[in-house]
């Protein structure tokens, strides 16, 4: 049976009145022995007999077309086979559902995969790879250059009232232009695949954060049925939205294996994590703000500049927090992507409020210091009644606590003006920046299976890429069935069971949590006739089931496994509220007077974001996203070739994503939130929450503490010891 | 990477004797060979070679070739009377990269120069004669002293910036039997047109040990400035040993990383100093001097003022006077 | 060619190419896929291992340059059921997300616990030749050679300070 739940009404807090305890509560992860102790398996480490290695080959030219010269391989020791077929450009667009462009044998970038080798063993494909002669034949005529690209796609998607005469008439204003570097994802592990072909069936062991989108994107790519192919993700070494499309590896691995009738495992080098999977764009953006005389805002625009691939319909959502987060009538944001030959671009953790609300939240720094009213203060006062733009009510939202509150807990009151602060050679300032990502239900489906003897299992194609879905769906059935945690059973990454939301989006914890949840209820409802009381007078608790008059335990209520699956679908509460997750972000940042280093001493981050499933999970998602954040306000850009386009700090050790030592201490306070409107287990996105505003809050920091207002991200010494 | 024989070597002799590459610590050479930057036909593996020992000779500390660098920064001899290399192994790479590197390997790094390091680029100093990319392209970490028409490279070791400082000589064994001492500054060598020779070491020769005469009189420094707070090649290093006497400078060595083909030192700048009682404008003019000929491509221009700041900053922490 | 090693207590004979990284014997001709392979090149320290008792790169080294080795790997020190006090404390502070770095962590924080009680100094010690703190600024230093893309650092630093007495911390090695 089917427990189905449409988003169209307010649904009641159930998981307030079920007792158990298990819900919320920061309880460690289901899979964690097996994480520190190296046995949870991750896509490269499945092994199958008489497995051939592949490894991918990339283009050396930026545009033009090739041919691959097998002769001058097919001598080498091991060699088995290459192949160009199928080759996919770039990684699929998140929920793109279908097959990436296909190029042929066309190029379009320096780095684009052409061709995958496959040798018996990896030490003789690496080096077969590397041997293996192209024929290249190059056009000219490429661009490579955001600033002078000829193909340039222009919208204005939000033009509302006059934002010029706002300006004109504001009592004061803010117009800077911020830009921000390219981001690469650089999940730990690097995309991976092991392809085994049964016939006409593919079974792919995969690193994927979206399994039903990544079968169809597959099937398409090689021309299949997508009902002959299964994809397994059980772990997944991280993602960060690089995963969220079938990826070059994964068509490699497949085309190989069928070629071979044996089963073939392609591992990217992490250089061709950087060349060949998505980057986020770089961007430009120009921020205007006119506030009047007490700090209000009476109009806010944010135009931006980005850049992709021809034929992608991915542009980076650079003002999405920007509708909604501040009130000001007269609006006005534009978007232009420049059509380029370099690296697609595509979703990196929070696509748009990642950049967005850098520049946003300096913005409004920069008002604060233009106005003299204090930066939360100026914050509070602009948080909009109602949608600005669309008019629609808010669901839950508790920004102005979360401002206050981390204020109060971070000790803010001690902030002093830029310079005021001084130790030895260091600087050091406070800066604060708002948090704000909108939430998204999608649909997902659960099978629950309790059984008599007290353990449950839950079965879904969900992902967990490190974001603690074994943890809190585990929780979400423990709490609805009455279970202690460690008697419920969780199985994920794999197209057999029910289709999921996948990871991505930050939705995935409430939409694959509510499907859990309605799966469970049904079995509820099961048990409650049995009992014979109405389900809303059923208490489980430990095994036991209490109703009516009735007490007893589940393995007198059952005869065998109960068994049903849950199906949520978003609604029109998804349409007429304007939902999302809140936040404030706090950075006190040292910055060296001589060399204009700069070192984050401390941070805190409040945020509310609906009904916390597991305060221990969540908690580490803020971690990692203030950790994302130092990473963009301070390091991290990829570096393309002005010439080829190419990425030039392909590495680990020059595209630099935050190590220990940058992170500093980072505490998260919780508010206490349900939203009714989101879901029925009153929860929203916390996974990219995180990272939005978080750099903010470290360059305002930079500026209370020195003087210096870097636009231009990263704020490496370069940027800022010219002006100390 | 492309095959190799691997021949184990368990004598200094045998070592001398075989034809190839020499391995020890394996980090750069690895890693390069990976990308088939680096394609030797034979590797002579040197680890079991008895060149592990730090013995103190009068005076001086001798240093054998094969000690990691993570042995030689905890000595603690390096860190009462060399605290500047010390100081230098410590601000680079990572622990377990100073667990494996080895002294001698560690004078022996390549750039980290991304064009050299991407074999589908033309580099001049990985395939002679077939141009610099990184002139005019990103450059960020590349050198702004001592380059050529031909490379801008930088050399990436902490460690060998500090050895520099302290007058370390290095100890080569040649096939035939001969033993030579050689500074650093006659062992590493300018790209001029030859960017791909990057050291004196003729074939067949290996380091056997470092030699680190007295330790130099005065305070020791290493200051490293880099894009994250830690594990990442320096933009600029400063290396020094400054001892002031009666309000003089009596003796100054630096020695400077992240600037230049090899591990920097001028001889001019100490001359400006020595002598002199210790002053803003005294720490300008030896800035001056050793920036007189400083050329940055684009992306690296900020070397140029930043190095100044560091020199000052350093040589007023160790004269104690203000900038 | 053949080698024989000494991975966790126990003698393994295996034929390799001389191309084959000890990270690629222990995944790939071991079986032992707890050390992971993140970068290759010893940028991510994913692959940490003890090799004699120290940790190392093991992607930067030749196979065949560790004949007669004791390496440890994170098989090594604990299992499900039997976990050793770093790798409880990993999971009590979540230490980790995806847990791909987690072994390379845990296995780095084994030999970092041992370097720090050999008294070795660190980049962030402030007196060379005093003895260090065992102080966050000092543990997040010295890890710092393993990266963590879902910023789980600050938990790790919490489990490393919670476990390292019970991983041996102040216990002075005899001189090699």
């Amino acid at each position: 049976m089917t427990e189905q739940l449409k988003m169209d009404e307010v649904q009641p807090r159930l998981l307030d009145e079920t007792g158990q305890g298990a819900i919320t509560r920061p309880m460690d992860r289901p899979e964690g022995a097996l994480k520190v102790s190296g046995r949870a398996t991750y896509a490269a480490e499945y092994k199958a007999a008489n497995m051939a290695y592949g490894v991918m080959v990339r283009a050396a030219i930026t545009r033009g077309s090739y041919t691959v010269d097998e002769a001058s391989v097919k001598d080498m020791e091991g060699f088995l086979g290459v192949w160009t077929d199928h080759m996919i450009r770039n990684s699929a667009q998140g929920t793109m559902n279908t097959n990436p462009v296909q190029p042929g044998l066309n190029i379009q970038y320096f780095g684009q995969p052409i061709a995958v080798v496959a040798a018996e063993t990896f030490e003789q494909a690496r080096h077969i790879a590397h041997a293996l002669r192209i024929d290249y034949t190059s056009e000219e005529g490429f661009e490579v250059d955001p600033e002078t690209a000829s193909q340039v796609d222009e919208s204005v998607p939000v033009d509302q009232g006059d934002l010029d005469r706002a300006m004109a008439d504001a009592a004061f204003t803010v117009d800077a232009t911020y830009t921000t570097k390219p981001h690469n994802s650089a999940p730990m592990e690097p995309h991976a695949s092991l392809a085994e072909w049964d016939g006409e069936r593919l079974t792919l062991h995969g690193s994927y954060q979206m399994l039903k989108y990544n079968r169809n994107e597959l099937a398409d790519s090689l021309g299949m049925d997508a009902a002959n192919v299964r994809i397994l993700s059980p772990y997944v070494g991280g993602g960060f939205g690089s995963k969220l499309g079938i990826a070059p590896e994964a068509i490699g691995a497949a085309v190989a294996a069928k070629a071979l009738k044996r089963p073939v495992r392609c591992v990217l080098a992490r250089q061709q994590v950087f060349q060949m999977v998505v980057r986020r764009t770089e961007t430009r953006q120009r921020l205007r703000l006119a506030a009047d005389a007490d700090g209000r805002l009476t109009g806010v625009g944010h135009d931006n500049w980005q850049s992709n691939l021809p034929d992608e319909q991915f542009a980076e959502p650079v003002t999405a927090a920007t509708h909604f987060l501040y009130g000001g009538e007269n609006r006005r944001n534009a978007q232009s992507v420049a059509r380029l030959n370099r690296m697609a671009s595509g979703s990196v953790r929070a696509p748009g409020e990642a950049v967005g609300m850098l520049a946003l939240e300096n913005a409004m720094d920069e008002l604060a210091e233009a106005t003299g009213i204090d930066p939360i203060e100026l914050r509070i006062r602009n948080i909009p009644e109602i949608h600005p733009e669309s008019g629609k009510q808010y669901s839950s939202r508790s920004l102005a606590q979360c401002l206050k509150e981390g204020a109060e807990a971070f000790g803010w009151q001690d902030r002093q003006a830029p310079k005021a602060r001084r130790e030895g050679e260091w600087f050091v300032g406070m800066g604060v920046a708002s948090a704000a990502r909108t939430n998204i239900l999608m649909e997902s489906k659960a099978r629950v299976t309790l059984n008599p003897d007290g353990t449950a299992l839950v079965e879904t194609d969900m992902t967990d890429i490190g974001t603690g879905t074994y943890a809190i769906l585990c929780q979400i059935a423990a709490e609805m069935l009455g279970l202690d945690p460690s008697k419920v059973t969780v199985m994920l990454g794999d197209t057999d069971l029910p289709p999921a939301s996948g990871s991505g989006g930050s939705w995935g914890a409430a939409s694959s949590g509510s499907s859990v949840f309605l799966g469970a209820k049904a079995i509820r409802a099961r048990l409650a006739e049995r009992l014979g009381c109405a389900p809303e007078a059923l208490r489980l608790q430990d095994g036991v089931a209490t109703g009516g008059n009735n007490r007893r335990p589940l393995a007198e209520l059952m005869d065998g496994p109960l068994v049903e699956e849950g199906h949520i679908q978003p609604g029109s509460k998804s349409d007429e509220m304007a939902q999302a997750s809140y936040g404030a972000h706090f950075a006190e940042v040292a910055v060296n007077s001589v060399t204009g280093e700069v070192r984050v001493r401390r941070t805190l981050s409040c945020m509310a974001a609906g009904r916390i499933l597991n305060e221990k999970t969540a908690a580490s998602q803020v971690h990692g996203g203030m950790v994302w954040g130092i990473g963009s306000a301070l390091h991290e850009g990829v570096e393309h070739d002005h010439r080829t386009g190419h990425v030039v700090n392909d590495d680990l050790a020059e595209y630099h994503i935050p190590v220990h030592l940058d992170a500093p201490r980072h505490d998260v306070l919780f508010i206490e939130e349900r939203d009714d409107h989101a879901n029925p287990v009153q929860a929203k996105g916390i996974g990219e929450l995180g990272i939005s505003g978080a750099g903010a809050a470290v360059t305002n920091a930079i500026y209370n503490a020195c003087g210096v207002r870097v636009r231009d991200y990263p704020a490496t010494p370069d940027k800022i010891f010219p002006h100390l | 990477m492309r095959p190799f024989d691997y021949v184990r070597a368990e004598t200094t002799s045998d070592a001398l004797r075989a034809d190839g590459r020499i391995i020890a610590g394996g980090t750069n050479l690895l890693d390069l060979m990976k990308l088939e930057v680096e394609t030797p036909e034979r590797l002579i593996d040197v680890t079991r070679l008895d060149l592990r020992e730090i013995e103190a000779q009068e005076n001086s500390l001798r240093i054998g070739a094969l000690v990691p660098n993570s042995d030689l920064a905890a000595d603690e001899r390096v860190r009462r009377d060399y605290p500047v290399l010390s100081r230098a192994l410590l601000a680079g790479a990572s622990g377990q990269l100073r667990n494996k590197a080895t002294t001698g390997g560690n004078l022996m790094q390549r750039t980290r120069c991304p064009y050299f390091y991407d074999t589908a680029q033309p580099c001049n100093k990985r395939e002679p004669g077939t141009g610099c990319q990184a002139r005019e392209g990103f450059n960020r970490i590349l050198a702004i002293l001592g380059t050529s028409d031909k490379c801008i490279a930088t050399h990436p070791s902490d460690m060998a910036v500090a050895m520099r400082v302290l007058d370390a000589r290095i100890e080569i064994e040649s096939p035939s039997g001969e033993t030579r001492l050689l500074t650093l500054d006659e062992f590493y060598l300018l790209p001029g047109d030859t960017p791909e020779r990057e050291t004196v070491l003729e074939p067949g020769e290996l380091i056997t040990a470092v030699h680190l005469p007295e330790p130099p009189k005065g305070r020791q420094a290493y200051r490293k400035v880099r894009d994250r707070a830690s594990y990442a090649f320096a933009l600029v290093s400063v290396g020094a040993a400054v001892n002031v006497e009666g309000g003089k400078i009596t003796d100054a060595a630096l020695a400077f990383g992240g600037l230049g083909p090899r591990p920097w030192r001028d001889a001019g700048v100490e001359e400006v100093l020595i002598g002199e009682t210790p002053s803003a404008a005294v720490f300008d003019k030896a800035a001056d001097v050793l920036l007189r000929d400083a050329r940055g491509f684009g992306a690296n221009d900020f070397k140029i003022p930043l190095t100044r700041r560091v020199l000052k900053a350093v040589l007023s922490e160790l004269t104690g006077v203000a900038q | 060619m053949k080698i024989t090693l000494s991975v966790n207590g126990e003698g393994r004979s295996l034929d390799v190419d001389p191309r084959t990284s000890l990270l690629d014997a222990l995944r790939d001709h071991l079986d032992l896929t707890g050390s992971k392979k993140g970068c290759d090149h010893g940028q991510c320290g994913a692959c940490t291992a003890l090799v004699n008792g120290r940790r190392i790169n093991s992607c930067l080294t030749l196979a065949v340059m560790h004949e007669g080795d004791e390496i440890t790997t994170i098989e090594g020190l604990g299992e499900p059921g039997a976990l050793s006090p770093l790798q409880k404390a990993f999971v009590r502070h979540d230490g980790y997300q995806c847990g791909y770095c987690t072994p390379g962590q845990i296995v780095s924080a084994k030999g970092m616990i041992a370097e720090f009680s050999n008294g070795w100094p660190s980049h962030v010690s402030e007196d060379l030749e005093a003895v260090p703190d065992f102080s966050e600024a000092e543990i997040k230093e010295r890890m710092s050679g393993n990266l963590c893309r879902c910023s789980a650092y600050p938990g790790i630093c919490a489990a490393i300070r919670d476990a390292a007495p019970d991983e041996g911390l102040g216990e002075r090695e005899a001189a090699e």
